[in-house]
């Protein structure tokens, strides 16, 4: 029922489409006037709707200042002009719709006419743009302006920032404001020396490029301490800007790690706790993929929900298939671990053909969903992408929520008592059988998952398995097999590592020295960073 | 002759397919050769200069599946890098019929292969010097891999890495290298590898006399590497390593330096993928990054675990015949290729562990035990 309200909801909102017509925040009697009044008359004009209406001119302004406000000569709307595909339309200031209706045709030339301005209008709404958004409520928008006139600083925008810098209550806001007012006097010849080193000393602090540039143009000031102390202060943001620098590299090994972690975790029970060598495992990372794709497919209207979706899905998916080959091949070679290998590739090869006669050899688009697209941006030299972000935080639960899972649950305690001792477990009752089934199952539930988060970052095509395969073999081996946690520390230190190593190898040497030192390493310890404690011979 | 047929089948059971194995391999192989050049090509008998290449590729193939099944069949190493050495060999004889191409090529440098010109190197890197010389390429076709096996061989066996983990180091291994090789700035042309051969000691590439007389030396030294790794493993070396197969614990602890053991039989086995590799090269005409792929070695597991892993002449038949199917399944349906070879690893795992020759084996065995009396004859 409820569904049904909704998308009667919906219907409705669709057909009132068309029909409808904001309330302008501005009223019809000055924007009237404004279409009215001749050119050199504007300017009073502009200020009365700056003190009505405030905030709320911003579009209208943004628009005049564009020179791409016109109006409609039989009823004086004011609209703003925009191209699609080529056609000039027309689209109301406030709300950006289309005033005709994208269906219908847009007025011709001779219907409408083109507010005018001159420079010295420009000059005044850049300032009252400026005046505006300085006095927005939000700080956030507050800041930005200060940001955006950095770059730009005249002494119009000085004053008003200058007016307004002892009444700013927000820390941020003020602290980029003091940045501008700095900034205007060390460019300042006529000040003093003293205040302008003053001012280059604050400006020392700033990563904003537009602070580094005016800087390295007063390496070239005349004064001989203005220019030492503009190196100085040079200097000094380089050393934060690498810092930070340092701190980006990291995360983007962070990155690889938390994928990596992914790709192998799955691997770790499978192989590491079950002693289970499955070369399919890529394969159920592909499939979880796959599942994301199809997910997305069922539900184009809806991507932003979709992974919600599609995380159980794949689970489910690559669980089946897991226990599926369990009970199917695996079991049946059990203690043979070489044929084990030899029979989940050839599981392996017929999956990834599968796929690609199902969905074709291409690459398949899954697309982000917007609350993953997008940066968090730090500080100007630093921006972490948030679906990478987003991704390292998942493979951080999916880890604790496993271990969890192996510690706190009865199926873990089964899972380990037959890992430690089959016999021992059978005799006291465990069923063995379904344990094995269950835990091949968990651990390629888990590969669908990573599948998932892989999507969001690599293409999703029938290789993408094969292309994890080796790596996580290298992972679980090198953390120690058997062992989570080594799991966990292996995938992040060969992540970053590799990460550090590019800038100076490149991607794919860093790729091969990584291997070869995996391979020397597994050569020296043979159990792998944390091996398990035990009394078998072999 | 009788000594000749004892030394052929010295080793008893194990040897007795070697003496007819080698008759009948260089029967065909005189035969078809014959059919190529003496036979009009309307003839009906007449063996085209593709099938004749076509089946000394097959040939080389069977020559890497002994190697894999040398160590896989008789020391239970499973080996998913010998794509590594095969390649290995077949880029040292590329880069001898590289030099070979001389200012022939689209640059006409004299000294310079094609893709160096293009990458606008100034001269040959110091690896490449040498290449020109056949005796010297084919050393390091012989050398390069045995040298790869022997260290990695001697860091993986001595500090007791075994089955799956060593299965996934040589694997990791085929993987690094095939990354590596694909860098231009390797040397060994990147992507594209090494192509556009023109002649080998003088011979021409394209004349049909020079690849029937690679299809023969192909099959002479197939026979060759046959007879000598049948008697390395039915002496007393191959009575350890087959001890080591089946428990290697004891035979350590009997005194057997086992490492030592399985390091030389993984070089062995390396030098022959490595001849195999330089045997190839020239009759398909190229070698590129690709044969790393860690697909191709697991493949040639597959060859040997059809035939029948730890019998010689089941690796060869194996490898013949998969890649007979393969040959034809990609012809005619080639979607379906991944397909069958797929099922064929899990089919061969389950239900056939011994491969063809285990059916053979199973049926001899029956027939003995119809016709017992007939069989106490043909002993005596």
């Amino acid at each position: 029922m409820r569904h049904l309200i909704a998308l009667c909801c919906c219907l409705f909102g669709l057909l009132s489409l068309p029909a409808f017509s904001a309330e302008s925040p501005i009223s019809k009697e000055l924007l009237t006037e404004l279409v009215d009044t001749k050119l050199s008359k504007l300017q009073p004009v502009v200020a009365k709707i700056e003190a009505t209406s405030g905030e709320d001119a911003l579009p209208l302004f943004n628009t005049l200042l564009a020179g791409k406000l016109y109006y409609v000569r039989a009823t004086k709307d004011v609209v703003g002009q925009y191209t699609l595909d080529g056609d000039k339309r027309y689209q109301d200031v406030f709300t950006s719709q289309d005033v005709n209706g994208l269906d219908k045709p847009s007025f011709g030339s001779k219907e409408v006419k083109k507010i005018r301005v001159n420079n010295k209008l420009r000059v005044y709404l850049r300032k009252a743009i400026a005046g505006i958004q300085l006095t927005s409520k939000s700080p956030a928008v507050r800041e930005d302006a200060v940001h955006a006139l950095l770059a730009k600083l005249d002494k119009n925008t000085v004053e008003i920032i200058e007016e307004l810098y002892p009444k700013e209550a927000n820390k941020k806001v003020k602290e980029a404001m003091g940045l501008a007012l700095a900034l205007n006097v060390a460019n300042d010849k006529a000040a003093t020396v003293s205040s302008r080193l003053k001012a280059i000393e604050t400006l020392s602090g700033s990563l904003e490029n537009s602070v580094r540039n005016h800087l390295t143009k007063l390496t070239n000031d005349d004064n001989a301490s203005v220019v030492k102390a503009a190196n100085g202060a040079l200097e000094k943001i380089a050393q934060r800007a690498n810092r930070f620098a340092f701190i980006d590299q990291l995360f983007f090994g962070l990155s690889l790690g938390s994928v990596l972690l992914l790709a192998s975790i799955g691997l770790a029970i499978t192989f590491g706790v079950m002693g289970v060598i499955n070369m399919a495992h890529g394969e159920m990372i592909m499939l979880g993929a796959y599942t994301t794709y199809v997910v997305q497919l069922l539900m184009p209207n809806h991507i932003d929900y979709s992974i919600w979706v599609a995380i159980p899905a794949a689970f489910m998916v690559s669980g089946l298939m897991g226990v599926l080959i369990e009970r199917l091949v695996i079991s049946r070679l059990h203690g043979r671990p070489l044929e084990t290998l030899l029979a989940t590739f050839g599981i392996s090869l017929i999956l990834q053909q599968l796929v690609r006669t199902i969905f074709s050899p291409l690459n398949r688009q899954v697309s982000t969903p917007s609350w993953m697209s997008g940066s968090w941006e730090i500080n100007p030299v630093l921006s972490l992408t948030l679906n990478r972000l987003y991704i390292l935080a998942f493979a951080l639960l999916v880890f604790i929520i496993l271990v969890a899972i192996l510690r706190k649950t009865s199926l873990g305690l089964n899972v380990r008592a037959v890992s430690q001792n089959r016999n021992m477990a059978k005799a006291m009752g465990v069923k063995t059988h379904r344990v094995d089934a269950m835990t091949f199952g968990l651990g390629s539930g888990i590969a669908g998952v990573a599948g998932v988060a892989l999507s969001q970052l690599t293409n999703v095509g029938p290789n993408l398995g094969q292309a994890y395969i080796i790596d996580s073999f290298m992972v679980v081996v090198f953390g120690g097999v058997g062992n989570l946690l080594g799991t966990l520390v292996a995938a992040f230190s060969l992540g970053i590592a590799t990460k550090f190593l590019e800038p100076t190898t490149g991607a794919v040497l860093a790729a091969i020295i990584v291997l070869v030192f995996i391979i020397l390493f597994i050569q020296k310890r043979p159990k792998g960073l944390f091996p398990q404690k035990g009394r078998a011979a072999e | 002759m009788t000594r000749l047929k004892e030394w052929f089948s010295s080793g008893r059971s194990t040897g007795k397919h070697t003496m007819p194995f080698v008759v009948i391999l260089l029967a065909i192989t005189f035969l078809a050769s014959a059919a190529n050049l003496y036979l009009p090509e309307d003839s009906a008998l007449y063996v085209s200069t593709y099938t004749i290449t076509l089946l000394g590729k097959y040939l080389c193939y069977a020559m890497l599946a002994l190697a894999v099944d040398i160590i896989w069949g008789y020391c239970g190493i499973l080996s998913l890098g010998h794509g590594a050495f095969f390649a290995l060999g077949g880029y040292a004889m590329g880069m001898y019929l590289m030099r070979q191409i001389g200012d022939r090529g689209v640059y006409g440098h004299p000294t310079l292969p094609d893709f160096m010109v293009f990458l606008d190197w100034q001269e040959l890197p110091w690896f490449w010097l040498g290449m020109d010389q056949f005796w010297f390429a084919m050393i390091m076709a012989v050398l390069v891999p045995g040298l790869l096996a022997f260290v990695f061989g001697w860091l993986a066996f001595r500090s007791r890495v075994t089955g799956v983990y060593l299965s996934i180091m040589t694997q990791a291994l085929t993987y690094a290298l095939l990354l590596a090789f694909f860098r231009n700035e390797m040397g060994f042309g990147g992507n594209n590898g090494l192509t556009d051969f023109k002649e080998i000691v003088g011979f021409d590439l394209q004349a049909d006399s020079t690849r029937v007389s690679l299809f023969m030396i192909t099959a002479f030294l197939l026979a060759i590497v046959f007879v000598i790794s049948q008697r390395i493993l039915s002496s007393r070396f191959g009575k350890v390593v087959l001890a080591i197969r089946d428990a290697e614990s004891r035979s350590r602890f009997i005194g057997y330096r086992t490492d030592r053991y399985k390091v030389w039989l993984f070089v062995y086995s390396a030098v022959i993928a490595g001849i195999a590799g330089a045997l190839y090269v020239p009759q398909v005409g190229i070698i590129n990054p690709g044969e790393f792929s860690p697909i191709n070695s697991i493949e040639m597991v597959i060859w040997v675990a059809v035939g029948g892993r730890g019998t010689l002449i089941g690796a060869v038949i194996g490898a013949i015949l998969v890649n007979y199917a393969k040959t034809r399944f990609t012809a005619i349906l080639p979607d379906a290729w991944l397909f069958a070879l797929g099922a064929m690893f899990v089919f061969v795992t389950l239900y056939l562990p011994k491969g063809l020759m285990g059916i053979y084996a199973q049926l001899m065995a029956k027939r003995k035990t119809a016709k017992p009396q007939k069989s106490e004859e043909s002993q005596a």
